[in-house]
């Protein structure tokens, strides 16, 4: 927990977040198109953040499924941002060492033969460093 | 009337229609899009963490070379469009962000976000107008029932890009009826079609694309127009029974500049 104390303020400094402004009225996650596939959703990160219970999040496949559609960011009516936590997280987890999630060598699989350059650098801008 | 522009990579690859277009109909309307020389890569998205600064420089180099040769800086990609104005809201509003990257850059005179970003669509709104863009049309589009798909980039944050509302936006039905054809107006043309998620989760990325194309037909559109070569790809990919295509053809089109390719 103490860790974590460090982490939280982290992730709050690099976000901008202030989880204090949330109401908890679930508009964020009612919001978010990737709401079925995520374990934890937009509101819990904001408050798992705020009480320190960090960890289940850094292990959570919600990290990759977040879309960064901006949608939670912009339909919140306490301008919270959730996903700018969503993104914080992420980012402590995939800036370790041994933290990528996709390498180079993963890039011939993933080819067909439309896929724009986009999809790929910004794939690698959310799931590796 | 000069502009500077921003392409991106996958306008010069996958997404060169997208390219081609709108240099050809922006000289048909009177403008000239001087490219960034030595422009890189925007990264696809913008990283929202503060403390992320080496991924956000070749946002700052065009934006920049823009700003010395005091022009706007037009782009067409939804993404760099996203990337490249919120890079430059970063530039305005964080001073410690804007330190770091002008301590990294040591270029003359610094840049703290004075450039003017817009996007090709806000262009032929404020800058060449929606008005004059009619009367340029040589081959109205008549008849024809498109439906915009505006997705996620090029409206939120709202905030930062101030495009249009962006719950109800009209931008780019506008640009349809001025080109001549009818907007189909339709609940999800703001929602996400899945974006690079599709690298992992092609369920994820087909359920959202599904959701956008079915909604779309449901109100009558034969076509969809979009700025964004992600958007297009998961929707073509996903099974996307009408054209989906990039809005710059239908431009090109209406302002008979598009020649036969043979496609
Ligand atoms: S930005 Fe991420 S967390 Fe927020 S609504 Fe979109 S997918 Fe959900
Ligand atoms: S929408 Fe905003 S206020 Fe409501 S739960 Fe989400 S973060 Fe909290």
């Amino acid at each position: 927990m103490n860790n974590n104390k460090y982490l939280r303020e982290e992730l709050l400094r690099q976000s901008g977040v202030n989880p204090k402004k949330c109401m908890k009225c679930g508009k964020c996650t009612a919001t978010c198109p990737a709401f079925d596939e995520m374990e934890y959703h937009p509101h819990q990160f904001v408050s798992m953040v705020e009480s320190g219970d960090i960890e289940p999040l850094l292990k959570s496949e919600s990290l990759y499924k977040c879309l960064s559609c901006f949608a939670c960011i912009d339909r919140c009516p306490r301008g919270v941002e959730p996903a700018k936590l969503v993104e914080a997280v992420r980012l402590s987890v995939i800036r370790k060492q041994g933290g990528n999630r996709l390498s180079a060598d993963d890039v011939p699989s993933l080819l067909d033969e439309d896929v724009p350059q986009q999809l790929l650098v910004s794939a690698f801008r959310k799931y590796s460093k | 009337m000069k502009v500077s522009y921003f392409p991106g990579c996958t306008l010069k690859n996958k997404a060169k229609d997208l390219d081609l277009y709108a240099y050809k109909s922006a000289e048909a309307l009177g403008v000239t899009l001087e490219e960034i020389e030595n422009w890189q890569c925007c990264g696809g998205v913008f990283t929202t963490a503060k403390n992320e600064v080496a991924t956000k420089l070749s946002s700052v180099r065009a934006l920049k070379e823009a700003c010395t040769k005091e022009q706007p800086l037009v782009t067409v990609c939804s993404a760099c469009h996203n990337v490249i104005k919120q890079t430059n809201h970063a530039m305005q509003t964080d001073k410690d962000f804007a330190a770091k990257v002008n301590r990294y850059m040591n270029e003359d005179g610094g840049y703290s976000g004075e450039t003017a970003v817009y996007h090709y669509l806000e262009m032929l709104r404020d800058l060449v107008g929606f008005d004059t863009l009619k009367e340029k049309v040589v081959n109205p589009l008549k008849g024809k029932k498109i439906a915009a798909y505006y997705g996620c980039l090029l409206l939120r944050p709202n905030s930062v890009m101030n495009m249009d509302d962006p719950e109800n936006p009209t931008i780019m039905e506008d640009f349809i009826k001025a080109l001549g054809a009818d907007a189909v107006v339709y609940s999800m043309r703001n929602e996400c079609c899945g974006g690079y998620v599709s690298v992992e989760s092609p369920d994820l990325a087909k359920n959202k694309s599904n959701a956008v194309v079915n909604n779309a037909k449901a109100q009558g559109a034969e076509m969809i127009i979009t700025a964004c070569p992600l958007c297009k790809y998961n929707l073509v990919k996903n099974g996307a029974d009408i054209p989906v295509v990039y809005f710059t053809e239908l431009l090109a089109e209406a302002l008979g500049v598009k020649e036969d390719t043979n496609e």
